[in-house]
């Protein structure tokens, strides 16, 4: 067994603060959002805003909170963990395995917190708007908030068992919103599919806790941060296997190919869904476990790194050429979703903390505006599709503003969000020595400036192609845009290499405020070599997709032209997962498990009968063929007690029971004397 | 009271009594039948709330409340009882499920009605499950074993499913009812007649170590029939091991010996479901824990390993046999495999870990499974039919039964933060590391298998939910009116939902109470082993 020692905690945590009232209770935050949920499943009904009031009041509360913390870390970086045993068992030689819930307060985790609580918080008020008039408003608010809670959980948890916890919370929140308009099976399909891919993922995660907890004989990040830091030999055993694990329960959740496949059906869901799932809620979560296992990857288990880098590299180029062919406008930035992930990916997996979650932070930003405003066209149109679009600028000039804004910081033009963060991430694959993927990033760019400018033309520019006269949506609607606008613009500028705004230190700190030094490596400057070739790519094809897609063109022959043989069948049919994952459940579901109910109805029962039938033969024969004969009194006397006792149950008809009793009676003491003699 | 060794008898025979007395109540007088079926049900209850608080958890490994009288001298079995850390929790589910039962059975009358027998039949239930729980005596328990055989069968034959069926193979129809309790009943006794066996072998083993013959179960334990001169060879023990592992493994029941339960639970009125899959169930799996493995300890090491492989069979075919059914009810009966495989996966382990993971198994398991049968009971009380073909949109038609539908498969599929998580997280924790001498790889093996059957578990339950709680309503119910959950219904699912969340949030409910009682089995019984896994995991710490 190991644990930390005093002196390897005095070192750990050296220098950080332990964020007095705020960080202590921070576990408010965590329990708030289920406090608005039981609110809203039983009072929310009554309410004017059947129930949003409670989900909005929890999380302005938690904007609040995390603010706070936000500031305090930002100002000298704070480290601060609260535990409560909530189960303990004794296991050998006198020590014991403990459960607990609470809370981790520190860079990470409060990043995470404030994340939560603002993209939440404009989506929440963005679907008052949106929802409005929808036949389960409540259920959906209620949802929502557990939705929010179980991410708070999840990414407060100072252990992975409430990790866990925290992590299906969210998998079943997303199951209830997904399949939202359950009248529809279609809807349920989709929700069951996210529900069972990230499930087969969770194997993976459940595994690897096991391991880790067994090996360590504790859950806590903390005592594993501090195991790997210090190259715990017992734990450098497992820290492979552990690691894949681990890493395969963040493929789930975070969408990294082959398992993305839940992702882009995820959009069944009402649009605020599809923006908090894609921005802060849920797909944020497997790379949030990367980097909150952080120490264990860049200490011990360096070895799992080429795997996962290139599936990352697989995922943020593969998904990024399915957004390129796709019609539905939420579709495509559900691939853009999937791409992007990738990025956060192979960034942690190449051992960037930093790069990683820094594109994680800007991300939610412009992808949720994106979600948003795709959801304001859909809402005012009635379709999902670009092809029912078109022109829209001219109807939504807010939306239509927003929209370009958080494309151009997706695509990565400078000097937006998306451009420093993900020529962060471009810079660690070059400096951790992965050119190639490096490589593939930058192509990666280009592709998805070429699918955002695609998008942009084909909902806004040219002519309107659907039916009846969209409107501008709502201030309820379009406030959260523009909230969400602003820092898809600036929030760059919080980790720009070298950069220091005053007393409050850079992203780079904040985030480094961990029980120990994450190791990861910190430009001093910007490479503007590189940037300029990121920059490039991204211009390349915002200006082809432009060309290609722009109403002056002629669009049909240039989409024709876009038809490439072989790739675009196999960008259609998705690469064929969807047929193969669906091949998997028929074949379970149909041949296999009628295979077994058959078994059991045939086989095992088969012997049951069989032996009930030649049982009663048996009987028949002793009855009429031995003891009516008078040959064997004895058995005369027992069955006739056996008759008598028959009488009682008469009306169930099932004599047959008392005779087998008596068999039985009589084989066991046959028995019983025979083990006596021959012990 | 408890100190005196009375209390856990008042606990055993209060419903025996009970149900005696109302035998004097006339037939007609159904209101006063009812109340006071209710009355003994709830003292029952609240008795075992008392004897928790009397209880001493500082000492939870040691036998407490105990009696311990002369009853057949002559053949050296004493009426001894008491409870221990591992009975405690499983005798509050005893006295609570019956307790929930007698409150669910208020307005929901199966045909051909009859509440004075039905009532009667749970009462004497109630005493057969709760002496098991308790009892310190071989014969005891072999008596309260089979005690509970008899209320089912009849529960099963009379109020069950009068649907005809026809056996495979055979020309000839019978009531789906008298198929089941007859199937019920043989596997049982078939077991039970095994069980028997070992018990009196353990009997005269017991006279060769200590001088005199004894069927107490602490005195076996601490008798070392395996290990002290005169004792017992590897070979019989081998044979008594593998008796007495039928005898329990019918009931858990384990693979292949599970065909009874679809049919049982199947056939059973909604309460009889409910007993059987909350309580009957368990007391195989704590047989193994009371008596097989700490009278045996080597044997036991013996049979994990195939413990462990028919424990992991029962995980992936329970779970694919509910993928092919299309009766709800049946769907859920065959739940039940796959659980009590969990159930089992952690009993094989023989660590602490694995003993602990199966009791919160059980009872998570107990209060999981047991809303499920009141809920599909219910339902099909309002459809007539569980066919899941049929079904559909029942979210719509009946919001509250739907939501709690949808909560409880939730649970079923082992939902972090819901009580079921605990007996498969824990369960694959010990299988992980089983105790040294184990073969790792197969239990590790065993580790992946059953993770794998956590996927198939969510599978068909988000199938039953599909299939019968979402979608719109068929034509066959659109436009009916159903009454949603009765009072009486949400007063006996209520206690089980908020347990269900206690638990999954709390699991030191269950664990405070087992946790030492465990691990004072393991040492007792593979002391030096455990010391061996310390040494191996010490030195591999550096």
């Amino acid at each position: 067994m190991w644990y930390l020692t005093a002196e390897e905690e005095a070192h750990a945590a050296e220098a950080l603060s332990s964020g007095g009232f705020f960080a202590e209770w921070a576990g408010v935050m965590l329990v708030l959002p289920f406090v608005a949920f039981l609110l809203i499943v039983f009072f929310g009904k009554r309410m004017r805003r059947h129930g949003a009031e409670f989900a909005i009041g929890a999380l302005a509360v938690n904007l609040v909170w995390s603010s706070v913390l936000f500031f305090q870390n930002a100002v000298e970086g704070i480290h601060r963990e609260v535990s409560w045993v909530v189960g303990e068992i004794g296991v050998f030689g006198g020590d014991r395995l403990v459960f607990e819930l609470g809370w981790v307060v520190d860079g990470l985790s409060i990043m995470m917190f404030w994340l939560v609580s603002f993209v939440g918080l404009l989506v929440f008020v963005y679907a008052v708007g949106y929802m409005h008039g929808d036949v389960r408003v409540t259920a959906f608010f209620a949802a929502f908030s557990l939705f929010a809670g179980a991410m708070l959980v999840l990414v407060g948890a100072p252990n992975l068992v409430q990790l866990i916890i925290g992590w299906e919370g969210v998998g079943l929140a997303s199951y209830l919103l997904i399949g939202h308009y359950w009248e529809d099976l279609d809807n349920v399909r989709a929700a069951n599919k996210a529900f069972l891919v990230n499930k087969v993922a969770d194997v993976g995660l459940i595994l690897g806790a096991v391991v880790l907890g067994f090996t360590l004989g504790t859950f806590r990040f903390s005592e594993l941060s501090v195991a790997a830091f210090d190259h715990s030999p017992e734990l450098a055993g497992v820290a492979v296997a552990a690691g894949l694990l681990l890493f395969f329960g963040a493929m789930g959740k975070s969408a990294q190919f082959p398992l993305h496949i839940w992702l882009p059906d995820a959009m069944a869901g009402p649009t605020p869904v599809s923006a908090l799932m894609h921005a802060a809620t849920m797909v944020t979560a497997g790379v949030y476990l990367m980097g909150r296992a952080f120490p264990l990857f860049e200490y011990l288990a360096s070895d799992t790194r080429g795997l996962m880098v290139a599936i990352g590299a697989i995922t943020l180029f593969a998904a990024g050429l399915l957004a390129l062919v796709q019609d539905d406008i939420k579709k495509v930035l559900a691939y853009s979703t999937v791409s992007q992930l990738g990025y956060m990916m192979t960034a942690v997996a190449a051992g960037g903390y930093t790069a990683g979650l820094f594109h994680l932070f800007t991300h939610a930003f412009f992808k949720a505006l994106l979600f948003l405003g795709a959801g304001a066209v859909i809402h005012a149109v009635h379709s999902n599709n670009m092809s029912d679009m078109g022109g829209l600028r001219h109807y939504m000039p807010r939306t239509h503003w927003t929209f370009v804004v958080g494309s151009l910081s997706l695509a990565g033009i400078f000097p937006l969000a998306g451009f420093w963060s993900k020529d962060e991430i471009l810079a660690t694959l070059g400096y951790e020595g992965y050119t190639t993927v490096m490589w593939i990033g930058i192509a990666g760019a280009f592709v998805t400036a070429f699918y955002m400018a695609r998008a942009v033309a084909l909902t806004f520019w040219g002519s309107y192609k659907g039916h009846g006269h969209p409107h501008e949506a709502p201030a309820v609607m379009t406030v959260p845009l523009i909230g969400l606008a602003i820092p898809s613009i600036f929030a760059g500028f919080l980790n720009v290499p070298g950069v220091e705004l005053g007393p409050i230190r850079n992203f780079t700190a904040w985030l480094g405020a961990r029980v120990v030094p994450m190791g990861d490596h910190h430009a001093e400057s910007v490479d503007w070599a590189l940037a300029a070739v990121g920059l490039a790519a991204a211009l390349t094809g915002l200006v082809l997709g432009w060309l290609v897609f722009s109403p002056d063109a002629d669009t049909q022959r240039a989409r024709d032209r876009f038809r490439i043989p072989v790739l675009y069948p196999l960008l259609e049919a998705k690469y064929f997962l969807d047929h193969i994952a669906w091949a998997i459940v028929n074949a379970t579901k149909g041949p296999l498990a009628r295979l077994v109910d058959w078994t059991n109805s045939y086989v095992i029962d088969g012997v049951v009968n069989a032996a009930g039938f030649l049982s009663a033969a048996l009987a028949r024969f002793v009855y009429g063929g031995l003891d009516q004969r008078g040959i064997d009194l004895a058995y005369n006397g027992l069955s006739q007690m056996a008759d008598a006792a028959g009488m009682a149950a008469r009306r169930l008809q099932t004599g047959r029971v008392q005779q087998y009793a008596a068999g039985f009676v009589v084989g066991a003491l046959v028995l019983v004397l025979m083990i006596a003699v021959f012990r | 009271m408890f100190e005196t060794g009375w209390g856990l008898s008042l606990i055993v025979f209060l419903p025996l009594v009970g149900g005696l007395v109302a035998l004097a109540i006339p037939k007609d007088n159904e209101a006063l039948l009812k109340r006071w079926s209710l009355l003994v049900a709830l003292v029952t209850f609240l008795l075992s709330l008392w004897a928790v608080a009397s209880f001493d958890f500082g000492a939870a490994h040691t036998f407490q409340f105990e009696a311990d009288l002369p009853w057949i001298p002559a053949i050296g079995a004493g009426y001894h009882i008491g409870v221990d850390g591992i009975s405690l929790p499983l005798l509050v589910l005893s006295t609570l499920v019956v307790l929930l039962a007698i409150v669910y059975s208020w307005e929901h009358w199966e045909e051909p009605r009859n509440p004075k027998a039905f009532l009667i039949l749970i009462l004497i239930l109630a005493t057969g499950m709760n002496g098991t729980f308790v009892a310190l005596d071989l014969v005891l328990f072999f008596i309260f074993f089979e005690v509970v055989l008899l209320p089912m069968y009849f529960m099963i034959g009379i109020w069950g499913d009068k649907k005809v069926m026809r056996i495979p193979g055979f020309a000839r129809e019978i009531e789906t009812r008298l198929y089941a309790a007859i199937k019920f009943f043989l596997f049982t006794l078939f077991g039970s007649a095994f069980m028997l066996l070992g018990f009196l072998a353990l009997y005269f083993a017991s006279g060769d170590v200590l001088g005199e013959r004894t069927f107490d179960i602490p005195t076996l334990i601490a008798a070392g029939l395996e290990t002290a001169p005169g004792g017992l060879t590897a070979t019989a023990a081998w044979l008594i091991f593998g008796a007495m592992f039928l005898g329990f493994a019918v009931k858990v029941p384990m693979w292949p010996l599970h065909t009874w339960l679809p049919d049982a639970h199947t056939a059973a009125p909604t309460v009889g479901s409910v007993l059987l899959a909350a309580i009957l169930l368990k007391l195989g799996s704590y047989g193994f824990i009371r008596i097989a493995l700490p009278i045996l300890p080597e044997q036991a090491q013996v049979w994990a390993p195939a413990i462990a492989v028919l424990a992991v069979i029962g995980i992936i075919y329970g779970s694919l046999a509910c993928l092919a059914q299309t009766d709800m009810k049946r769907l859920i009966a065959f739940s039940s495999v796959g659980h009590m495989g969990f159930v089992m996966l952690g009993i094989a382990t023989l660590t602490d870990i694995g003993l602990n993971a199966s009791i919160i198994g059980m009872v998570a398991h107990g209060l999981i499974t047991g809303l499920l049968f009141f809920l599909a009971g219910s339902m099909s009380h309002r459809y007539h039919t569980r066919e899941m073909a049929r079904l559909g949109g029942n979210l719509k038609l009946m919001p509250v039964i739907g939501g709690i539908l949808a909560f409880t498969a939730m649970a079923s599929l082992g939902l972090p933060g819901l009580a079921g998580f605990w007996g498969e997280f824990m369960a694959l924790l010990g299988a992980y590391n089983p105790l040294p001498g184990l073969d790792l790889g197969l239990f590790r093996t065993a580790m992946v298998l059953g993770a794998i059957g956590t996927v198939l578990t969510a599978g068909y339950m988000l199938y039953m939910l599909q299939k019968v709680n979402l979608g719109e309503p068929s034509e066959e119910w659109s436009g009916h009116t159903f009454h949603d959950a009765d009072r009486y219904e949400l007063a006996a699912w209520v206690p089980l939902i908020v347990l269900i969340v206690v638990i999954g949030f709390w699991p030191k409910l269950v664990f405070g109470a087992t946790t030492d009682a465990v691990v004072s089995l393991v040492d007792t019984a593979w002391g030096g082993a455990s010391e061996t896994a310390a040494a191996i995991v010490t030195t591999l710490g550096g």
